[in-house]
């Protein structure tokens, strides 16, 4: 082996996009791969965790880890990357603040398991059967991880150095990441590699948008011809732009889409849901409660709008069940 | 929990007499004080407020070199300007000391002392934690424009403007009619002295004429207003009168000369119960004595065609210009007086009181015309038909006290019903029904003069008047108007009345102006709940209003009468005056400030402020901020989709120190 930079890549529970991302670096993939040597990426090249084990702590210049984590193989390995890395970098918004899988904290295990092995229209399942950890077989055992009850971004099981965003993130961030590592200039410990101005500030449409939006209803991206040159918020339309952290090029907005928050919000804002429902619900056209609510019903579904990346790093954090409520009594009673 | 580093904290839990100490063992407080992080010392005491009490600050900034105090005791809103002046004079920021309010919303608010002590310690916890994150902030100044806006020109206007013009104050009056006056300049006599309400009132219209500090703009609006507390730019439109004031000397030939030899219009004046020219002065004494003319009835302004016998009377003086066009001024106050005043309620929404249906249902106002000397009748109470009364019905509380229309009492009609019967009774010896549902006579002379009514001879019904009807359904061969017939129900003897009278009087109640609500947003102030003006407090701020350097006077306010609407025309002028004259206003820095580099200027927050502080910099394409105009409300800084919104003295992490420490015993 070099004396070159090491690098690993991991995913845990990802859509493989993430990987996708790093592929579209397309020809400039050369230049990394010029410069470092890949040690670990599962999904594209044949290393087994027993050879990541083998590896000295710390040996790892640093590794990428996307997808959020629900299983205990992910824990596992998460917590052995951090002890072979001396860098780990979340990559993607899974990573990053929990992502789409993130949304299932909605709902507790039992809930999940009971649709998805049980009640969904598609499954045939009479036994009610359910995967188990250990099932013998033949006289041999075969194990599955364990199913956490919770999601979790990757800062909740293990210590994070940086945070690339987005769903996926672009190629321009990770080759700024990569640039940035390879020639030491990285900022402080615990900083989003992506501007920390929201997303309005570089939004081509930022001049159309009103000063008072006077929402009427809003309208799902998929139910109306959007005006390509007006902020969508302006058409009804939920864009979380205002709350997010821009830096991905506007991408969505140029497809006349709008922004689904996935790059999360700027540092100094502790949930983005709740950031962008207080500016927004303020931008309401209504004064009367029952006209208001009229107008908020016209989101079907408010979390996945507004915490569709953030669920389980936000204030919101997951579903506390009715049996694990204490109560409301006082404590000095 | 994290400690508090160096900083050396003092710690105070007021007594405040028995009012916290009654209830919760303060010296226990004290002590588990002194065991949070750094907190160096830590005492009760009997009242903090006192001398004593502050001089104790200040002595322990020195002995203990204390670089924060907190002080438990009572609301912020009664003594925090006192502990922050005593630790200002002990050396330190004023913003380093935080209040703990453990008697409003405390003390006050339970009775379970072992709970309550908990929840002290709660408190007092969260804010040796908060005090700590505490950043030294400074009061800024503004100064001061020494000239003010008076808008409306009734009695208030007029002596809120006499006030200050006296004081040596430059006052620009600004009346939407062709005269200063008001209602008082409509009424005959007032209660419950009986004097003539021009005799008192003419007088002090001449002097706002007269006056060198005074300019006065009749005939015209506020169209607009900018700026701030000490810093108002206002747009007043003059609307185009056609007659010149500079040039016109007040002769009214031009009236007499007028191409319509008899009044044809109804003269708002006089209730529509006169006739006027379309060249017209509301009322003689009327200030200016500049006449108007209405472009929609003048024939030369309607239709081009006319002998113009108006301007060939004035001749050389050239007064009458056709021609004029609206003017629009714009002036620079540091103050605004609002004594826009109030209107009748329309009698026509009730229809079962007849108004408008029978010809002998008058509203109170119409009657003060009729009495009045100078009225359409030459002062003669006569019915249309040109009889006199012999048997007349008063009605209190018409659209007041009255859940289907306005709830709350008008204050004055009851008494200026008296005052009315008394009139009508002077001049018809008709035999007179006054149909209260409570006589209100609260006041100096009122009960006084209540008695002194009654005892004339009237007849009080207490009942409200439920009908209103047609003695005989069949017209009258001779031309008279038939009685009507009001049906009330008696309560003190418990039967239905049904009293045949020849006129009825409607005592209207008083309502905000119809244009209330966009003056309210045009001078971003606050209406009640019935759409009058809001006051910063209701005892102890009452003309003042939620807008620094904006000041109420008058019925605009709330119903009141003319010695009340002095009274806080007054109180409106010395507020403005003691502003003026400090020269500066300082500012509170607990203000809202957007930081500049982070700010998206995606516009969220815009919208959203009450105090209009915030505008959108083209140039910078962000968000900017007035700190003059900010109040410190924290819902722009709450609202900012980017978190780039921060507030002196809310900064976030004060506030989450202040919930970890509130929360710490979970």
């Amino acid at each position: 082996m070099s004396d070159k930079p090491k690098i690993g890549l991991y995913w845990c529970a990802s859509c493989g996009g993430c990987e996708e991302s790093v592929v579209d670096l397309a020809e400039d993939i050369l230049d990394v791969v010029e410069a470092v040597d890949i040690i670990f990426w599962p999904v594209a090249m044949d290393f087994k965790r027993a050879d990541v084990e083998a590896m000295d702590d710390r040996s790892i210049t640093a590794t990428l880890i996307n997808g959020a984590v629900r299983t205990s193989e992910q824990e596992e390995m998460v917590r052995l990357l951090r002890r072979k890395s001396a860098v780990i970098i979340a990559y993607g918004s899974c990573a990053h603040l929990g992502g789409i899988p993130g949304m299932a904290n909605q709902f507790d295990r039992e809930q999940i398991l009971r649709y998805v092995y049980e009640d969904a229209p598609t499954v045939v399942n009479d036994e009610k059967t359910r995967p188990a950890t250990a099932h013998r077989f033949n006289g041999s055992e075969a194990t599955l991880p364990v199913f956490h009850a919770t999601v979790r971004a990757l800062d909740q099981v293990i210590d994070v150095d940086y945070y690339i965003p987005g769903c996926a993130p672009t190629p321009a961030l990770l080759k700024a990441a990569v640039e940035a590592l390879l020639t030491g200039t990285l900022p402080p410990k615990g900083t989003v590699l992506a501007p920390d101005i929201a997303l309005c500030d570089e939004c081509p449409r930022k001049e159309s948008k009103p000063e008072d939006l006077r929402i009427e209803r809003f309208h799902r991206p998929h139910a109306v011809m959007a005006d390509p040159d007006t902020c969508l918020l302006a058409q009804g339309i939920v864009c979380m732009g205002p709350a997010t952290r821009g830096g991905c090029e506007a991408l969505c907005v140029k497809g006349n889409m709008p922004c689904t928050g996935c790059f999360g919000p700027t540092s100094r804002v502790r949930d983005q849901g709740a950031k962008i429902l207080s500016s927004l619900a303020a931008s309401v056209a209504a004064d009367e409660e029952a006209d208001i609510i009229s107008i908020l019903s016209t989101i079907p579904d408010p979390i996945g709008t507004f915490y569709r990346y953030g669920l389980p790093g936000s204030l919101l954090r997951k579903l506390l069940s009715q049996s694990s409520w204490t109560g409301g009594t006082s404590h000095h009673a | 929990m994290k400690g508090n580093g160096d900083i050396r904290i003092g710690f105070y839990i007021c007594h405040c007499g028995t009012n916290i100490a009654g209830l919760i063992d303060v010296a226990r407080i004290a002590e588990y004080a002194g065991t949070l992080p750094g907190v160096v010392v830590a005492r009760d005491y009997k009242y903090m407020c006192s001398d004593p009490g502050q001089d104790l600050l200040r002595e322990d900034i020195a002995a203990y070199h204390l670089m924060r105090i907190v002080v438990a005791s009572c609301s912020p809103l009664l003594h925090e300007q006192t502990f922050r002046r005593a630790a200002e004079k002990g050396g330190i920021n004023p913003y380093f000391v935080q209040m703990v309010n453990i008697r409003e919303h405390g003390t006050w608010v339970h009775d379970d002392a072992e709970y309550m002590t908990g929840k002290a310690m709660d408190m007092v916890r969260a804010a040796v934690l908060r005090v700590y994150a505490h950043q030294p902030l400074e009061r800024k100044q503004v100064p001061i424009t020494p000239d003010v806006l008076i808008v409306g020109g009734g009695i208030a206007g007029i002596h809120a403007a006499l006030t200050m013009a006296d004081a040596g104050k430059h006052v620009y009056l600004v009346e939407r009619e062709p005269t200063i006056g008001g209602h008082m300049a409509q009424f005959d006599k007032t209660f419950p002295t009986l004097d003539c309400a021009a005799c008192i009132l003419t007088p002090k219209m001449t002097a706002v004429k007269a006056h060198p500090n005074i300019t006065l703009w009749t005939w015209s609006e506020v169209e607009k207003v900018d700026g701030f507390i000490g810093n108002f730019t206002v747009t007043v439109k003059r609307k185009a009168r056609y007659v010149d004031e500079d040039l016109c000397v007040g002769c009214m030939e031009c009236i007499e000369a007028c191409i319509y030899k008899q009044g044809k219009f109804p003269d708002e004046f006089n209730m529509g119960l006169s006739k006027r020219k379309p060249i017209f002065i509301p009322f003689p004494q009327a200030v200016p004595p500049v006449p108007v003319i209405d472009p929609g009835q003048c024939l030369h302004l309607k239709k081009g065609t006319c002998k113009d016998t108006c301007v060939e009377i004035c001749a050389d003086r050239k007064a009458i210009n056709f021609e004029q066009e609206p003017e629009y001024k714009e002036i620079e106050v540091g103050a605004i007086i609002l004594a826009t005043g109030f209107t009748p309620f329309d009698a026509t929404r009730i229809p079962y009181y007849g108004y408008g249906k029978y010809p002998n249902v008058y509203t109170a106002l119409e009657l003060e015309r009729l009495v009045n000397a100078s009225g359409p009748t030459g002062g003669e109470v006569r019915l249309p038909d040109g009889r006199t009364p012999e048997r007349v019905a008063i009605v209190h509380c018409v659209g007041s006290r009255d859940e289907h229309y306005n709830r709350w009492c008008s204050r004055v009609c009851c008494m200026y019903s008296m005052k009315l019967a008394h009139l009508v009774k002077e001049k018809t010896h008709a035999e007179i029904f006054n149909f209260y549902i409570d006589m209100r006579a609260p006041g100096k002379s009122m009960e006084e003069f209540y008695n002194r009514i009654s005892s004339e001879g009237i007849h009080l019904v207490r009942g409200r008047v439920a009908d209103v009807y047609p003695e005989t359904l069949e017209k009258k061969t001779n031309g008279q108007i038939g009685r009507v017939i009001v049906q009330a129900e008696d309560t003190l003897i418990g039967r239905i009345r049904k009293i045949p009278v020849d006129m009825l009087i409607l005592s209207t109640g008083l309502q905000p102006r119809i244009d209330a609500e966009e003056i309210r947003r045009m001078f971003n102030i606050s209406c009640s709940a019935g759409g009058f003006f809001l006051e910063r407090h209701p005892k102890l701020a009452p003309v003042n209003t939620f807008t620094d350097g904006i000041f109420l006077a008058g019925t605009c306010q709330g119903p009141k009468d003319i010695p009340d609407t002095v009274a806080q025309a007054g109180a409106a002028a010395s507020e403005a005056l003691a502003l003026i004259d400090r020269g500066v206003f300082e500012l509170e820095p607990n203000t809202a400030y957007i930081m500049e580099d982070d700010c998206s200027g995606c516009k969220s927050c815009i919208p959203l402020c009450p105090y209009t502080a915030i505008a959108f910099k083209e140039e910078k394409q962000k968000a900017e901020i007035n700190e003059a105009l900010c109040k410190g409300c924290g819902t722009c800084v709450a609202s900012c989709p980017s978190g780039s919104i921060r507030q002196h003295l809310f900064e976030d992490e004060e506030i989450y120190r202040e919930i970890r420490g509130l929360l710490a015993y979970a």
